[in-house]
């Protein structure tokens, strides 16, 4: 564009906010299409079955209105304490093991044969699903609060400990020069000036992760890893909507509790 | 043509900020207004059109009184306002014209602006003011890959595509180096003289605003407590406005500063230069 | 008081004694919660069956190689199925995040009594339940199919973008914002030309972001009858079929590996 003095009936269009090139995108419009209508082709939808549940859907809407909290009541306690019990236990074991993990998969500290066998214990954690770790363990260990128990600690160990290697990779390196000059030993090191710089942060992550272990222990009891989710899994296949809308409330209520006191704590560590 | 008349405003918070402001404006009249921090000058501005709600008084432009309106009449007397923002307030991420054209927001309907179809005679005016500015080769890049000089001229375009019968002003050299400060001061007032448009900036740089503007106002603690010719502006004055100061040493230092500032601004227009020069 | 004057000098400690004290008790109660916890929940676990994993491992891993590769070929719709669940929910829950976000954000809000706590109670609630429960109830709702899977996708991806793009919304700058007010237009053109342009890169990352999550997410669905390949995971749970299961889960892995690059392609070319 040059610059004339502008003639009137100039025309101004807005340039395209992606793709310059128009053939480009044509072409990704066309493919976005074409992929939309064999997706929805493929759907395949049963609308007599869908139709039927329709009144399913209505009862369930009515259950999570009134929910029943006690003809099951028995039921829903015991799930529940198994599923709290099962994500303390896995997140205090979880974070013990995930700190001597995380030191070791941070790059500027740990030696590179460590670091490597850190990283794939982390990789290997974080492939998988924690369904698909449940699968496992409760192939292996049998029905049961335990499975869950494992499965929540391993996937613990996934999460916290790269957060925490990050954490450290990521420190300001003037501090723990500092403290090297000093002469310490690398244990004394670890304590003076790594410990302070990233203890806020692993509290706070460890309070985070917490919360997500009990999201996720609802979940696991579905392939038989104990606790809330298989009290909810019966309640479903009984058709009981009522005791349904009472967990899943009770769900809710507990998950925007820990994430309201949550957020609390970590701002209080910081 | 306007006219302020015992103008309060008081927050939420109990800051009493206008404390019964007075004054009118004839066509094509500049007016600066000057006073210290939390003085009220951005309160007064804002009440104006009503991005702040004054708590009383009235303000007639021509005849009707903006403070009185509702919604949809204050939509109608927006448009008819021009404002130019202290940190340029462009959207960064839409590109020079969109900015400008966003003038043309309370003339056109929602159908149009989403679509971007604005009437020809929208697109020509535009074109035209971005030529005036001197913006002409930056039409389709976007607001945020603009420096700040040419942001602010930007910001100018966009306040005159409304085709305004009134300028409001705040600040608008508070982010920019003294050289680019008296580029867009100059570029402000020879823009209302050839349009007879009058105008209200709000500057703290009383050596700038004694240059530029036909008028003062000084504010303080929401209160008027100066109003009068810029050469008026004495000694005596200035520490009626800001408190006690050496003004005398001040405005040497300010010339100085203007000296240290020729340096910087050649530097930065070689920036401008060789940004302007980077293909669009 | 960390230093105290005795005869022989200041004695410096890192706290007082009081911090100590209390210290140690915060230690003492994570403890004993902790072993009050393991009680409790190993109240129903056969250890018997627990000392017997190794031994189970074993065998699984002897059942489970050589995966037999030529299941793959029964894969390949199931695949198909849960990318489409995922980029369908996705698609869907967008549409439906959009204005939740927009309702929920304080400054776009236009109602922060009303409103505002009806839209953030759809966040938390979306939020809290994970995708699995909200398939396993739609399956009983809807019966199982694709379309279960794909509305839990969406229930579930509701408040996740909702609650990345509302506070990408109440982060934008205002003064942008009061500039086109200033101008004279409306509130949908100023939703337009301020606030849009803002977070539309947030948006578009937090969408593919959750596509990538949402992959990962469908292909577990199947377990509970919400289609995809999940339900071919089901069925080879059901019948012991460890060599299959391998196969499954070498598939499941290099999707989510592949589309884990895709995403990242994707956010890195947006910003």
């Amino acid at each position: 564009m040059s610059a004339t003095a502008p003639v009137a009936g100039r025309k101004w269009k807005r340039p395209p906010l992606f793709f310059q090139s128009k053939a480009l995108r044509y072409f990704i419009y066309g493919a976005a299409l074409v992929y939309l209508v064999l997706a929805l082709g493929t759907l395949n939808i049963n609308w007599v079955r869908v139709a039927e549940g329709t009144e399913r859907a209505g009862r369930f809407i009515s259950g999570f209105i009134q929910p029943d909290f006690t003809t099951r009541g028995r039921d829903i306690w015991n799930g529940l304490i198994e599923s709290l019990t099962m994500t303390f236990t896995a997140t205090v074991v979880g974070v013990l093991i995930s700190v001597p993990i995380g030191i070791g998969a941070a790059r500027n500290i740990a030696p590179p044969f460590v670091y490597m066998v850190c990283r794939s214990i982390i990789a290997i954690s974080r492939a998988f699903q924690e369904i698909v770790i449940a699968i496992l363990f409760v192939a292996m260990f049998g029905f049961g609060p335990f499975a869950g128990f494992l499965t929540l600690s391993f996937a613990t160990i996934g999460f916290l400990s790269k957060l925490l290697a990050e954490d450290i990779e990521d420190i300001d390196e003037s501090q723990s020069e500092a403290i090297r000059a000093t002469g310490a030993s690398w244990f004394q090191l670890i304590n003076y000036a790594i410990q302070p710089q990233v203890m806020p942060r692993l509290i706070g992550l460890s309070v985070y992760r917490l919360d997500i272990n009990f999201r996720e222990s609802a979940v696991i009891g579905i392939v038989g890893a104990g606790g809330i989710g298989a009290t909810l899994n019966t309640s479903m296949s009984r058709y009981d909507y009522d005791t349904a809308g009472a967990i899943l409330l009770i769900i809710i209520l507990l998950v925007m509790a820990a994430e309201y006191s949550s957020s609390h704590i970590r701002k209080w560590v910081q | 043509m306007l006219r302020i008349e015992a103008l309060e405003k008081r927050y939420k918070t109990g800051d009493h900020a206008l404390k019964g402001v007075s004054f009118a404006i004839e066509p094509g009249q500049v007016v600066g207004l000057i006073g210290p921090s939390g003085a009220g000058k951005s309160s007064l501005i804002r009440c104006i059109n009503r991005l702040v709600e004054p708590t009383g008084g009235k303000i007639l432009l021509g005849e009707i009184d903006i403070a009185s309106m509702n919604r949809g009449e204050l939509r109608q007397v927006r448009r008819r306002i021009g404002m130019i923002f202290q940190e340029y307030a462009l959207v960064e991420r839409l590109t020079v014209m969109e900015n400008v054209l966003s003038g043309r927001l309370g003339y056109v309907p929602f159908w149009r602006s989403f679509t971007r179809r604005f009437p020809q005679a929208d697109v020509d005016k535009a074109f035209a003011l971005l030529d005036r500015v001197g913006l002409s080769d930056h039409v389709d890049k976007r607001a945020d890959a603009l420096s700040g000089g040419q942001r602010q001229r930007v910001g100018i375009a966009r306040a005159l595509e409304q085709d305004p019968e009134l300028l409001l002003i705040d600040e608008p050299t508070a982010s920019l180096d003294p050289k680019t400060s008296r580029q867009i001061m100059r570029l402000i007032c020879e823009i209302c003289a050839e349009r007879n448009l009058p105008a209200i900036i709000n500057i703290h740089d009383v050596n700038l605003a004694q240059m530029f503007v036909d008028r003062i106002i000084g504010l303080r603690a929401g209160e008027v407590v100066f109003d009068g010719k810029p050469d008026a502006l004495t000694n005596d004055v200035l520490t009626r406005i800001y408190g006690d100061e050496d003004w005398n040493a001040m405005r040497k230092t300010a010339d100085e500063d203007a000296a240290d500032a020729a340096n910087v601004a050649a530097f930065e227009a070689a920036r401008e230069q060789r940004m302007a020069e980077v293909p669009a | 008081m960390p230093v105290t004057q005795t005869e022989t000098g200041k004695i410096w400690q890192r706290r007082t004694t009081r911090e100590q004290w209390l210290g140690w008790l915060g230690w003492i109660v994570l403890v004993a919660l902790f072993m009050y916890c393991w009680d409790v929940m190993n109240r129903g676990t056969m250890w018997s069956f627990v000392s017997d994993a190794p031994r189970q491992a074993a065998d699984l891993l002897n059942r489970s190689w050589p995966p037999r590769w030529s299941y793959m070929e029964r894969l390949w719709i199931p695949l198909w199925d849960t990318i489409n669940i995922a980029t369908l929910g996705t698609l869907l829950g967008i549409i439906v995040a959009v204005p939740v976000a927009f309702l929920a954000a304080r400054n776009t809000t236009p109602s922060a009594v009303i409103v505002r706590p009806i839209a953030l109670f759809v966040i938390v609630a979306s939020r809290s339940i994970n995708s699995l429960i909200w398939a396993l109830l739609l399956v009983t709702i809807l019966g199982p199919g694709l379309l279960a899977g794909i509305l839990a996708i969406a229930l579930r991806s509701i408040g996740f973008i909702g609650k990345l793009l509302y506070e990408a919304i109440e982060e934008i700058d205002e003064t942008q914002v009061e500039a086109v007010r200033a101008t004279g237009a409306g509130s949908m053109q100023v939703m337009d030309y301020a606030i849009v342009p803002q977070v539309l890169p947030a948006f578009a990352g937090i969408s593919v972001f959750r596509w990538d999550i949402n992959i990962r997410e469908s292909t577990i669905l199947g377990l509970v009858g919400a289609g995809g390949i999940g339900a071919q995971l089901q069925s080879s749970l059901n019948t012991l079929a460890w060599s299959q299961i391998t196969v499954i889960f070498a598939l499941i892995l290099v999707t989510v590996v592949v589309s884990e690059w895709v995403s990242a392609k994707v956010r890195h070319a947006i910003i």
